[in-house]
């Protein structure tokens, strides 16, 4: 069993254990405003056709020429990616024959890409850590879209995307779980995200991965692998990888082999399936596409790239635990987005952190998340919730009426601390108040009175009552004291 | 007084400035030339007299009120591998049958904002693939040209056949034409026209239908040394849409014509004195030579020593590339589409109907060639020759600023000659390939007439970029040779 | 190096063309002829040499990103054989 591999992550089988291998091509689509080699619009959706030029539909003598955008977001990922930036590298012709591919070939690079090795941290929820190294990361061109179910004769074919440039970023086979899969793209996703170099918008297609999967017995070499095709969702990668995993196993179990070939997830069954058009072995015939020169780049401009990048997840992640004293887990659910980190940090600043993560993760995310909405348009913002806190550190109102101030934020909007004076949320600390209010309840509980000097537990109880009483303004601190004296509890 | 087609460029020009005829009766002397002539020759596949007209009035607008480009009024005939908007663009071929392009290469495009006249399309080898043009989808262009006291049809070279054709016989003032292995050279040479290949880089590929991006480069045929001069100036251009174009002020190439060769070096290549060589080609170099040294220039032998892989590594290079570039003609967008069960069928029998055999030919060595396990042994290959051939220019033109060579192995040949062995077609390019596979400019002139009395062709070769050392040299050899190159009219209905 | 008939056929699918048994027996002459006859650069020992890539030392022109083209569906489908709502139509593919 390799060092990758957890006992956890093994797969019973009916035989004994099995580990699963997988290797990642991730495709990553650079936000751009134009294609990779054309000034046509990469705006999502459109009417068919209307983001294509002579060169995306490859009409006769047209050229391609690059879009230095693209090239500079794809050293600014590989950077991200702590890899090997290429100043010398090669776009070259990938051959084959498909309606949307209007060329009959996709420009992408083969032998010398723009990027090679690096790494990524990928820190799973439960604690465990994979270090994944990248093999590299090209860029290329992405291809039309064919709708095969409109008419029972004929496909209809759309080039909007053609042209479109991405990032095919492939991993070395160092993944040995589907969760560990998943969290990979997650933070492939987040990285590109803090660089602002994909969008990771996988329901747009932005990020879609080609997976490639095998099962082995601990400590055997690798077996042999199919590739499951443009998987474009997390969800679906983790789905996708399980029923291969286990397609595999059984077959090896029941003393068949696994044929290498190329699958297609179907997401309504959740099953991988053999592509239909099983076809002849591929022969992409790459060449280096001559109508490009090769892209040489200076290393000044590299590091220029480099000065300018922002704190990456990892960094960030780090600074959250060592200056913050958050937990390995706060920060990692912080950071997944670059505006939650910064959020974070906003009302965290001069303030409580842990209990600012509290708040973001637990009242922030948990509505967020309930209402489907994502940090950038939260209707609390960070200025805000960081004043409820701060009325909570000067006892003007409890973390209860705390969370009904968060509440009256979120809907209706409004300075907090108005709010609380507006609508009388003050915390009562008037002490002859609050002893009036205890006393009251004492009187009218006298037996739990009297077991509560032997069951100290009951104090809780009186609290409660008190704070009823006091329509939960009454500070607990101070209703705390009284009543241990007025019990005579110690 | 001369006939208005029988005027040079030059000529015209200064015709047009004087008001001594108008751009509208220079068009039609020349759409009337079209129209006696064409029958005979099939130089051009589609005439374009109504556009031709109108052009010719809004230069005659202009020139009325003394403004005007460079070519002001002057007729030329584009090769149908230049997209040309709105007026049908074939290379020759049946796959692309009735594409009308909705945009203007950049080169034609160029020569119509200096003031120039479309008279029509020209004919060529299909996909610009040939050296007689017998494979245009259109049949083949018949040489104006014929052997002394017979009338056997005489292919006019290729692939640019239909522009050699029709400079020669008057059918346009200049042309233009695409050179990937000598298809601008070896035509002007077997039919008694000028030729230039300029640099590979200097005009811009952009919109002209691609055989191999590597080696494709446009340039003028015309009727003398001046006018592709004058031709070249317009047609080149730094053009920010192809990146191999590049970024250079493009000299006044007219300004070169007359400034002689004293002084300068020419370089014979040795390999070039090819086994079996016939003594009218060997003699015409040996005249060359004795032209240019009487006007004052050294000559110098030199060597090129990898000249004989030129050529097939260059029928590694171009095919490889041209079935890569061929892949677009598929009949989902445009052109002929052929029905099939299925989309591979439908593109299997749309290809099949569409490309001639020499065309297929060619995709199938070049899907060969790159396919796995050959791409090393092959492709790669041969641009490691590439690298040697350019190594062996570099060298020689350290001590030469020219080099001068013959264009092609022979005259013009018979129609039918030389269409069974594909290979024996491939010869005809053995001097002008390297030029190509080097990337540098070679220019055919018109040198002398061979014992059928049929016209031969010298060519010089220069440095990367410097076409003007090549304008100086072909303008002696012109003046040295004289005005003798004006094929009989037979061609011409009464 | 010469070709074979299995191979004629590979290659001719491979690059998308139909050809008759006729062609083929052809092809696979002419195919060979056209290999042994480049087969002469088996001569030159090129192990040391770099492959060309261009003609003169110029670096790779490049594009802003800016959108400047697209927005013409009416010209990328003017020439389509078969097209339906702004889309260019084919037989149907099975995948
Ligand atoms: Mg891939
Ligand atoms: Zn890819």
């Amino acid at each position: 069993m390799d060092q990758k591999t957890e006992k956890s992550n093994l797969i019973e089988g009916a035989t004994g254990e099995w580990e699963v291998v997988i290797g990642m091509e991730v495709h990553a689509q650079v936000t751009s405003n134009a294609k990779l080699f054309s000034g046509a619009s990469t705006e999502f959706g459109g009417e068919p056709n209307s983001h294509v030029s002579l060169v995306d539909a490859a009409m006769p003598g047209m050229l391609p020429v690059i879009n230095e955008g693209c090239i500079a977001k794809a050293i600014r990922t590989g950077l991200g990616l702590k890899a090997q930036i290429n100043l010398s590298s090669v776009f070259d012709r990938k051959n084959y024959f498909y309606p949307d591919l209007p060329q009959g070939y996709q420009i992408s690079q083969y032998k010398n890409p723009i990027v090679g090795e690096g790494e990524v941290i990928v820190d799973l929820l439960g604690g465990e850590r994979v270090v994944v190294g990248i093999e590299r990361l090209h860029l290329e061109q992405d291809a039309g879209k064919s709708l095969h179910d409109q008419h029972p004769q004929y496909s209809f074919v759309d080039l909007n995307r053609s042209g479109v440039a991405l990032m095919e970023i492939v991993s070395k086979p160092d993944l040995r779980s589907s969760d560990q899969a998943k969290a990979y793209v997650s933070k492939l996703r987040t990285i590109m995200r803090y660089l602002g170099t994909c969008d990771g918008n996988m329901e747009q297609g932005s990020l879609r991965a080609d997976i490639n999967v095998s099962v082995r017995r601990p400590g055997d070499p690798f077996g042999t692998r199919c590739e499951i095709k443009n998987v474009n969702s997390i969800r679906f990668i983790g789905q996708a990888i399980e029923h291969e995993a286990r397609r595999q196993i059984d077959i090896l179990e029941e003393g068949g082999t696994i044929v290498q070939e190329t699958r297609l997830f179907d997401a309504k069954t959740g099953e991988t399936r053999s592509m239909r058009s099983k076809e002849e072995a591929h022969d992409y015939r790459y060449f280096p596409d001559p109508d490009l020169l090769p892209l040489e780049l200076t290393q000044g401009f590299v590091d220029g790239l480099a000065q300018n990048l922002p704190e990456l997840p990892d960094a960030k992640r780090a600074r959250f635990i060592a200056d913050y004293g958050l937990s390995p887990y706060d920060a990692d659910v912080l950071i997944i987005e670059r505006e939650s980190a910064d959020y974070f940090e906003a009302v965290a600043k001069d303030r409580d952190a842990k209990q600012a993560a509290n708040w973001v993760i637990n009242e922030l995310f948990g509505r967020l998340n309930k209402e489907g909405r994502d940090i950038v348009d939260s209707p609390v913002t960070a200025d805000q919730l960081g004043s409820i806190l701060d009325l909570i550190k000067a006892g003007t109102i409890s973390g209860k009426i705390a969370k009904d101030v968060f509440d009256i934020v979120w809907t209706e909007g409004g300075d907090p601390k108005a709010i609380v004076e507006g609508r009388g949320l003050t915390q009562v600390t008037d002490m002859g108040a609050i002893e009036k209010a205890v006393d009251e309840v004492i009187a009218a509980n006298p037996d739990k009175a009297e077991q509560a000097k032997t069951k100290p537990a009951l104090a809780g109880w009186f609290v409660g009552q008190v704070m009823k009483v006091t329509g939960g303004k009454a500070s607990p601190q101070a209703v705390n004291t009284l009543l241990k004296q007025k019990l005579g509890i110690e | 007084m001369t006939k208005l087609t029988d005027l040079t460029i030059a000529e015209a020009r200064e015709g047009l400035r004087a008001k001594s005829f108008s751009a509208r009766e220079l068009a039609e002397a020349h759409i009337d030339a079209i129209d006696r002539a064409n029958d005979a020759l099939n130089a051009y596949v589609l005439k374009t007299p109504e556009r031709a007209l109108e052009m010719a009035d809004a230069s005659t607008a202009r020139l009325k009120k003394g403004e005007g480009g460079a070519l002001e009024g002057i007729p030329l005939g584009i090769k149908d591998l230049f997209c040309t908007k709105d007026v049908r663009t074939t290379a020759c071929s049946h796959i692309l049958d009735g594409f009308t392009p909705t945009y203007e290469s950049t080169v034609t495009a160029n020569l119509w904002a200096e003031g120039a006249v479309m008279l029509g399309k020209l004919n060529n080898d299909e996909f610009a693939m040939g050296s007689s043009n017998e494979t245009s989808h259109y049949g083949p262009v018949v040489n104006p040209w014929r052997r002394k006291d017979s009338s056997v049809k005489l292919v006019p070279g290729g692939s640019s056949g239909g522009s050699s054709a029709a400079v020669a016989a008057r059918l346009c003032m200049g042309a233009t034409a695409t050179d990937t292995g000598g298809s601008i050279r070896q035509p002007a040479a077997v039919t008694g026209t000028v030729g230039i290949k300029p640099t590979y880089g200097r005009c811009s590929r952009w919109g002209i239908v691609a055989f191999a991006s590597s080696l494709d480069q446009a340039g003028p045929i015309a009727r003398s040394v001046r006018d592709a001069a004058i031709l070249l100036k317009v047609m080149a251009s730094s053009d920010p849409k192809d990146t191999t174009s590049v970024d250079m002020k493009v000299p006044d190439y007219e300004a070169a014509v007359d400034r002689g060769v004293k002084g300068l070096t020419i370089g014979i290549p040795k390999e070039y004195r090819v086994p079996g060589m016939a003594p009218e080609i060997e003699k015409l170099w040996q005249q060359g030579v004795e032209w240019l040294k009487a006007a004052g220039a050294n000559v110098k032998e030199v060597s090129l020593a990898h000249t004989k892989y030129a050529l097939p590594s260059y029928y590694i290079v171009a095919p490889a590339e041209a079935s890569s570039n061929l892949a677009r003609y598929d009949g989902v967008r445009y052109g002929l589409r052929e029905k099939g069960a299925d989309v591979i069928s439908m593109y299997e029998n749309t290809r099949a109907a569409g490309f001639g055999a020499e065309v297929k030919r060619r995709i199938l060595i070049g899907t060969y060639v790159l396919s796995a396990g050959y791409y090393d042994a092959y492709y790669l290959k041969a641009q490691k020759v590439r690298t040697l051939i350019k190594q062996d220019f570099d060298q020689a033109f350290e001590t030469v600023d020219a080099i001068l060579t013959p264009t092609t192995p022979g005259p013009a040949f018979a129609l039918g000659e030389k269409s069974g062995d594909p290979v024996e077609m491939y010869l005809n390019d053995i001097f002008t390939v390297t030029v190509n596979m080097a990337g540098l400019p070679g220019m055919s002139i018109p040198a002398g007439l061979s014992s059928e009395g049929t016209p031969l062709g010298l060519q010089l070769i220069g440095c990367a970029f410097d076409e003007e050392t090549l304008f100086r040299a072909g303008r002696v050899i012109e003046e040295a040779a004289g005005p003798v190159f004006k094929p009989q009219d037979w061609w011409s209905k009464r | 190096m010469s070709v074979d008939r299995a191979t004629v056929r590979r290659i001719a699918h491979l690059a998308r063309l139909a050809i008759t048994a006729e062609e083929e027996a052809r092809l696979e002459k002419e195919l060979s002829g056209i290999l042994d006859w480049v087969a002469q650069l088996d001569e030159l020992d090129t192990s040391n040499v770099e492959p060309m890539t261009r003609v003169a030392a110029m670096t790779m022109k490049k594009r802003e990103d800016r959108i400047t083209d697209g927005f013409c569906a009416g010209d990328i489908l003017k020439n389509a054989p078969m097209a339906d709502d702004h889309y260019f139509v084919v037989p149907k593919i099975v995948e």
